[in-house]
């Protein structure tokens, strides 16, 4: 059971709430307290939008153990539209095939449980493609 | 799938996705919410979510919500149960909240990942859906409450014990003396204390199990097709449970307009209906497009055949 | 300062060993590096593996393998770096004798993959990557490699089966190495077949884990025995350069920098320029990383790396040989001892017993493993002097 290490990360994982810094403005995520790109410090919190683009993606077949429920997913490099590059899966993809450079926009979804039938539910960010109205 | 259940022809229903539960749908549902509300999650004093499939049987959906939206911590967070009418139930509370001035802003959601047991008729409509609400004072607000009202008896006539995977139901016990004495009696009475009569309402919406229920409803109440038709959605996306009568009033709101009056009916197993009058005010038009419309979700339908039906509603035993 | 040699060498064939004990293991490659050079009394021990605690529930291998090894008492600790380890214990091996504070000292990579079944195994390989962030999401290792394979081959319009090259020479030069797990040649036709592993990395594209162990014995020149009887090898150049470990947190996921600069500063050490490198044991833990890895030291342009193994350029006959006794893709690899056996394989080429396996009059090799993309790299130059 890992409930501390989940709970300690679930802003991050449910809203994309990382820092901005007061001195470089540069957007920082996951947040770290210290800037890495001027290191000075930088606590301040900063709420990504949410939207982005596919920098690449894969499909994985071969899921570790947690995870083959979902198998086969695919996982993304998404760039935010702040800078920030993060890892998550792509949902929601319909028939829609994945491109590079492909507009999408975060969720937050299961990502997966903490030892099966018995343990919490780890809630975190996801991306699919923008819905438009 | 083929056939027709006996309630009337649902086309097809809506299937939760393999990484959706309650908790991701209701976060989605309130985001949107909040957006059209265009208020600081902070100004929330409750988030209070109604389902009969909450993920956890003892840890609150709410609080997952609750943080996600970032309202944490000054917040009421309990989840609510009353099989269909969760949700609304969860409303007359956000509406008494903010009435007594304890808080400004509450938030009430409705929300299902339904499950029928393979084969039963219920099967073929449990579906998956709901909407999320935000009340504030009259000034703030895109649709005002005239008057609320709640009718609730001891009627078992759909239940689930606590061991049981599915839940079992009355059969045709769950129309006359169930559904429909439930949900004319909350109208009725509402309308009569409000003294109002069904031809005042551009809009009607009930709970909606299906189709044939919720047209005999509206007939039996003196409602006309014309009225029910926007807020019927069971026939494409199925019974989204505490989902289903406030999703329908999304799709009003969604395209209503100012001084428009909506009549809203919930029913819930075990059995009660809460019935609300609303009137729509200038703050709609504005508030419509600031988020996404309930048909964008429909339309962004993607098929699935049984098969792949099974596997996302874990229908097969691990 | 004096040099730093290799004395000896052992190894472990790689492949599943159910029979043998993840201390056993080690303890057999130590025996075999010692037995070359039984004079010497090594003072220390150095081991590479990153997966011990986790497979076999077995930390703290450094007074284990000591004892194991009849070297009771001796200074011994384990270096982590997930791919890396094996490399990074050579580092501590060298930074202790070229500081004159060890005369001798063994470095050991050890790596025991099958006690454990293979979901398990790869949910414990992506804790080598960004636990927090790239694991929890739910990315494996392989997925990394997919990200920036569909990001290399659509930014260099790479054709399918573009990378089969790298594979398909790997087998190639595992044939007569008996140390390979996997000893017969594989086709194109077989890679095309092969399946995804996570799309668009194919089977043939990712290295084989397995348990594996290999050993040496580093030593100052001046303590070599008169009838010392191998060609001496002498490490003239080592170094370790770290770069964000996930891979989304580099400032350009495309590049891998630390191994370019791993490769500088290593040549710039032992005073070489990239001419006099006769061959290269590269990280081939996926097709694209040997690719990259190859353009990271400067053997061919960004977005060229994969032509050279299209043209022959990295067979035993080209430009840069790479993976000459089959390198992870054929040899195996045991992750954490892969680095120690990259080391044992030069050193074999250099010292011309590597049979038919042969890079012809091979006098200069340079080794590099990698944690993960590049995330800590590892370079070694080896000479003969």
């Amino acid at each position: 059971m890992e409930v501390p290490r989940y709970w300690r990360l679930k802003n991050q994982r449910y809203a994309l709430v990382g820092e901005v810094c007061p001195h470089c403005d540069g957007k920082i995520f996951p947040p770290r307290d210290v800037c890495p790109h001027c290191g000075q410090d930088a606590k301040t919190k900063f709420t990504f939008s949410g939207k982005g683009e596919v920098y690449s993606f894969t499909t994985i077949s071969d899921a570790p153990a947690g995870y083959e429920e979902n198998a086969p997913y695919t996982v993304a490099l998404v760039k935010l539209q702040e800078g920030p590059v993060v890892t998550a899966q792509l949902t929601d993809l319909g028939e829609e095939p994945v491109k590079i450079g492909m507009p999408v926009e975060m969720v937050t979804r299961k990502i997966r449980t903490d030892e099966g039938d018995r343990g919490i539910i780890v809630y975190g960010y996801k991306f699919r493609p923008v819905m438009h109205q | 799938m083929g056939g027709r259940s006996r309630g009337g022809p649902v086309k097809e229903k809506s299937v939760p996705g393999l990484d959706e539960d309650v908790i991701t749908m209701s976060i989605e549902a309130a985001r949107n919410a909040l957006v059209r509300a265009q208020i600081d999650p902070q100004e929330l004093r409750a988030i209070w979510v109604g389902s009969e499939s909450h993920p956890y049987a003892v840890k609150p959906t709410s609080t997952v919500v609750a943080e996600a939206l970032g309202a944490v911590p000054s917040v009421q967070a309990a989840d609510w149960e009353f099989a269909c009418k969760a949700g609304t139930e969860a409303m007359v509370a956000a509406i008494g909240l903010v009435g007594s001035q304890m808080a400004d802003y509450a938030m009430a959601i409705g929300m299902d990942t339904a499950q029928g047991r393979p084969g039963d008729e219920l099967e073929y409509t449990a579906a998956a859906g709901g909407a999320a609400f935000v009340f504030g004072s009259a000034e703030n607000s895109l649709a005002v409450l005239e008057g609320s009202y709640s009718f609730v008896t001891d009627t078992p006539d759909f239940w689930r014990r606590p061991e049981q995977r599915f839940p079992s139901h009355g059969q045709r016990f769950t129309g006359d003396p169930a559904y429909f004495h439930h949900i004319t009696s909350a109208t009725k009475h509402l309308l009569e204390a409000l003294n109002r009569k069904p031809e005042d309402y551009q809009y009607c919406v009930f709970h909606q199990p299906n189709t044939k229920f919720p047209e005999r409803a509206a007939k039996l109440l003196g409602f006309t097709p014309e009225q029910l038709k926007t807020g019927l959605l069971s026939p494409v996306i199925g019974n989204t449970y505490a989902g289903a009568a406030i999703i329908g009033l999304t799709a009003i709101l969604d395209e209503a307009k100012p001084g428009d009056r909506i009549l809203m009916t919930s029913y819930g197993s075990g059995a009660g209906s809460d019935s609300f009058s609303f009137v729509v005010t200038d703050k709609v038009t504005e508030r419509q497009n600031l988020a996404l419309k309930t048909q964008t979700y429909i339309a962004r339908r993607v098929q699935i055949d049984y098969g792949q039906y099974v596997r996302y509603r874990h229908i097969l035993a691990d | 300062m004096s040099d730093v040699v290799i004395a000896g060498i052992g190894q472990v064939p790689v492949g599943e060993h159910w029979n043998t004990s993840l201390r056993s293991l080690a303890a057999q490659a130590i025996f075999a590096a010692r037995k070359e050079i039984p004079d010497l009394e090594p003072e220390s021990i150095y081991i590479g593996n990153s997966l011990g605690s986790m497979v076999s529930h077995q930390s703290n291998l450094g007074s284990l393998l000591a004892d194991w090894s009849n070297l009771l008492g001796v200074e011994g600790t384990t270096a982590e770096a997930g791919g890396a380890s094996g490399g990074a214990a050579l580092r501590l091996g060298y930074l202790a004798v070229k500081s004159g504070f060890v005369k001798v000292a063994v470095v050991v990579g050890v790596e025991k993959v099958s006690d454990t079944n293979t979901r398990n195994l790869d949910r414990i390989l992506s804790y080598t990557m960004d636990a927090d962030h790239e694991a929890v999401p739910g990315l494996t290792p392989a997925g990394q490699a997919g990200l920036v394979m569909r990001r290399y081959m659509e930014k260099y319009n790479v054709p399918q089966g573009g990378f089969a090259g790298f594979p398909i020479n790997a087998h190639a030069n595992a044939v007569y190495n008996p140390n390979a797990m996997y000893r017969k040649a594989i086709s194109r036709e077989a890679y095309d077949k092969a399946g995804m592993v996570s799309d668009p990395v194919n089977l043939m594209d990712a290295a084989p884990l397995a348990d594996g162990a290999a050993a040496l014995v580093i030593t100052r020149s001046d303590m070599l025995p008169k009838n010392y009887n191998h060609p001496v090898i002498r490490i003239s150049g080592a170094n370790i350069v770290t770069d964000t470990l996930a891979l989304h947190d580099r400032a350009n996921p495309d590049e891998f920098r630390a191994a370019a600069i791993s490769v500088e500063r290593t040549l710039t050490m032992a005073g070489k320029i990239l001419e006099d490198i006769d061959l290269f044991e590269l990280d081939d833990a996926y097709s694209v990383y040997a690719a990259i890895a190859l353009e990271a030291a400067g053997f061919a342009e960004p977005g060229k790396g994969w032509q050279l193994a299209q043209e022959g350029g990295i067979s035993l006959k080209g430009k840069i040989p790479i993976c000459t006794l089959g390198g992870s893709k054929a040899r195996g690899n045991p992750i954490g001892a892969t680095g120690v056996y990259q080391v044992v394989e030069a050193v074999q080429q250099l010292r011309g017993s590597a049979g038919a396996s042969q890079v012809k009059d091979a006098r200069i090799a340079l080794t590099q493993c990698w944690g993960g993309p590049a995330s800590t790299v590892a370079t070694h130059l080896l000479e003969m002097v």
